[in-house]
């Protein structure tokens, strides 16, 4: 029994590198296993993701229930060097990685089980798969490390490798645009993260995240390379204005290309929180939690930069929320429409971050109180929630989308019709994730809407009502493709259509038992997964401690 | 203060790649602005590791024992191995856009009509 429990505490300890490289080297492995037989390759490549899953829930499920933080050095004991330098590469999950994970593992599976029928009459699968993998890879990587430098190289990677996958049709003009989009994109972006990254270097002699957001002291220099970080990390993710890449590259990939974009950007997301709210932690959000202020007075915290930070993000969300919003009324792909949605769905995230920034600077330091911070704190909760919920209720419209076009080979709305009397569950499918992204109760999108709506409306109710009104406007987006798509006479060219592959079937089911599980047992969701990364944000001097052991807690973290 | 140059040449040559980026159309400059912008990275990360009258940082007995700093460079060589392979995939991209297109101009790529 107890040689059991050491494996499985064995295997706990050394997940983090394992959830990077088991996809890693099964990547390469792909090609050489294809040369056997197709089957026994994409067997292999779902056994490969669904391993690095299982590290992945395993991992999550001990930091989410302990809430403690766990670190995995490469190549050496201790985090710092016996000089005190902090440049050993190391992987530092805490709780908003775990909770990451979990949605990178969700997505992952349901790709590749859906790539499984979907690219079957695609060739160069070989190569496919290994992209595949290689992107799987990186994107857990940016989400389990805790060095700055390690974050850009596998921000690369995941990069390199979406951009091979997004002009994956080279014989397709437009998804080849797409990709030098893409590539271009991500590239600026990627150099403005390192010139950032080189200039943090330059002051403080560290590259890991959690020596930094200890030594931050928020100079000139500092606020430049915030700002670049920014503006990397925001091109990455698909925020207006750097938006113009996205419908492109969602658009064109393959569908179950896409899922797994969705995944990256998400990454993105979560790097430029895991930026604003640990690394420069001890300027910004150290103090939305709703807790014990007796500290707050010891603390230097820079008001002005919190509201001005939380005044731009709040702008720019809601124009990424608008512009979405409005191009995806009048598109007429129907991938390309869904990806305006996602953009859309970005700008949700995004306006529930900005909340929680511009919450802070309105907590005058004299009068501090707990109830000041408190919509500032559930902003944040409710937009760390949409993540979740945007990954998932996305994603199934985009699988959806990629079985209509199979079934059909058709992605214009004005050629669809009437395919709910051939396509039942793809349909139900695409009811399931229609309701959930317009937020409908009682779907998991509404879950986090209300909390957005309810946290931004304390804020400025002028936000919330912006936020509900395009919410509306996006269902009627919807309603408007499902009546084109699904309903209507019966088309004869469509006579011949069949219900999608199995494969494709499992891929989406798996994506609306979540939405429909996290719609009705919100409640669990949010207490066991949500609270937990958002108090991992919070509480960011617990980071720093489980790095550097000498650190105190009590003066400026853990609120 | 000739340490100070090769910060301005860094700014100059971060400039130089945007400004291709975003007024040149052809998108081989464009490929070409991304390269200078990363070459501009790459000098300051190599700039930040120097120290006046430093020798690189291997130890060989005598001589001065003050070294520049090592950690950039080995930034700078992995970020040289990366920025290889986005060029070369751009490039590559290019082609297959050449190809479909039978131009260079940003302008007249992506669009054609939505019929696939």
């Amino acid at each position: 029994m107890t040689g059991e429990l050491d494996l499985l505490a064995e295997l706990l300890k050394h997940s983090p590198a394992l959830i990077v490289a088991i996809p890693l080297l099964g990547a390469f492995l792909t090609p050489l296993i294809g040369k056997i037989n197709d089957k026994i390759r994409n067997g292999f490549a779902v056994f490969i993701v669904a391993l690095t899953s299982f590290f992945a829930f395993l991992l999550a499920n001990d930091i989410l229930s302990n809430g403690s933080i766990r670190t995995y050095v490469f190549g050496g004991g201790s985090a710092l060097t016996d000089g005190g330098f902090a440049v050993r590469i190391l992987f530092e999950i805490d709780g908003m990685n775990a909770f990451m994970a979990i949605i990178a593992s969700i997505l992952a599976l349901a790709g590749v089980i859906y790539s499984w029928s979907f690219m079957k009459e695609n060739t160069g699968l070989d190569k496919y798969y290994t992209l595949i993998l290689l992107m799987i890879a990186g994107m857990f990587g940016m989400i389990l490390t805790g060095d700055m430098f390690n974050f850009f190289v596998f921000l690369e990677i995941t990069s390199i490798a979406a951009c091979a996958l997004i002009a994956f049709r080279t014989n397709q003009g437009k998804a080849v645009d797409a990709g030098f989009k893409y590539i271009v994109i991500s590239a600026i972006g990627a150099l403005f993260i390192l010139f950032a990254i080189a200039i943090l270097y330059s002051q403080y002699n560290a590259l890991n995240m959690a020596v930094l957001a200890r030594e931050i002291q928020l100079t000139f220099l500092d606020k430049i390379a915030l700002a670049l970080l920014i503006t990397g990390l925001a091109m990455k993710a698909g925020i207006v204005p750097m938006h113009m890449w996205l419908p492109d590259a969602y658009g064109r990939a393959p569908a179950s290309v896409t899922l797994l974009l969705v995944g990256a950007t998400q990454a993105s997301l979560y790097g430029a929180l895991r930026m604003t709210s640990t690394l420069y932690g001890k300027n910004i959000v150290g103090v939305i939690k709703h807790a014990d202020f007796n500290l707050f007075s010891q603390v230097v915290f820079d008001i002005t930069l919190n509201g001005v930070l939380g005044f731009i993000v709040i702008l720019l969300a809601i124009l990424t929320i608008f512009i979405g919003v409005l191009m995806a009324l009048k598109e007429t792909n129907f991938k390309r429409m869904i990806a305006f949605a996602a953009v859309a769905e970005i700008g949700y995230i995004i306006l529930a971050i900005g909340s929680a920034f511009l919450a802070v600077s309105s907590i005058d330091s004299v009068t501090s109180s707990a109830v000041l911070s408190q919509p500032g704190y559930m902003a944040l909760k409710g937009g760390i929630f949409h993540i979740l919920n945007d990954a998932l209720d996305i994603g199934l419209l985009f699988l959806v989308a990629g079985a209509i076009y199979y079934t059909t080979k058709e992605t214009s709305l004005n050629k669809l019709g009437g395919l709910a009397r051939n396509m039942k569950y793809t349909t139900i499918f695409f009811l399931i994730g229609l309701l959930a992204v317009a937020g409908m109760p009682p779907l998991n999108g509404f879950a986090s809407k209300i909390l957005i709506y309810e946290s931004t409306y304390q804020v400025n109710p002028i936000l919330s009502i912006i936020a509900i009104l395009c919410s509306i406007l996006l269902l009627a987006a919807f309603v408007k493709v499902f009546h084109s798509a699904f309903l209507g006479p019966k088309q004869e060219k469509f006579d011949n259509v069949k219900e999608a592959p199995k494969s494709m079937l499992v891929a989406m089911g798996i994506l609306a038992c979540i939405i429909i599980f996290i719609g009705l047992f919100p409640e669990y969701v949010l207490n066991n997964i949500v609270t937990p990364a958002a108090d991992a944000l919070v509480n960011f001097g617990n980071y720093i401690h489980a790095v550097d052991s000498n650190y105190v807690i009590s003066l400026i973290g853990g609120f | 203060m000739i340490y100070q140059i090769p910060y301005i040449a860094v700014v100059a040559l971060i400039l130089i790649g945007l400004y291709a980026i975003i007024f040149r159309r052809n998108l081989i400059k464009m490929v070409i602005g991304i390269t200078l912008i990363e070459s501009g990275v790459n000098l300051f990360l190599i700039t930040l590791a120097f120290r006046k009258e430093s020798t690189a940082p291997i130890y060989h007995g005598t001589g001065s024992r003050l070294m520049s700093l090592p950690v950039p460079h080995a930034l700078t060589l992995t970020s040289i191995v990366i920025g290889v392979a986005v060029t070369a995939l751009m490039l590559t991209l290019v082609i297959h856009i050449y190809k479909h297109y039978k131009t260079l101009d940003a302008r007249k790529i992506g669009m054609e009509g939505d019929e696939e």
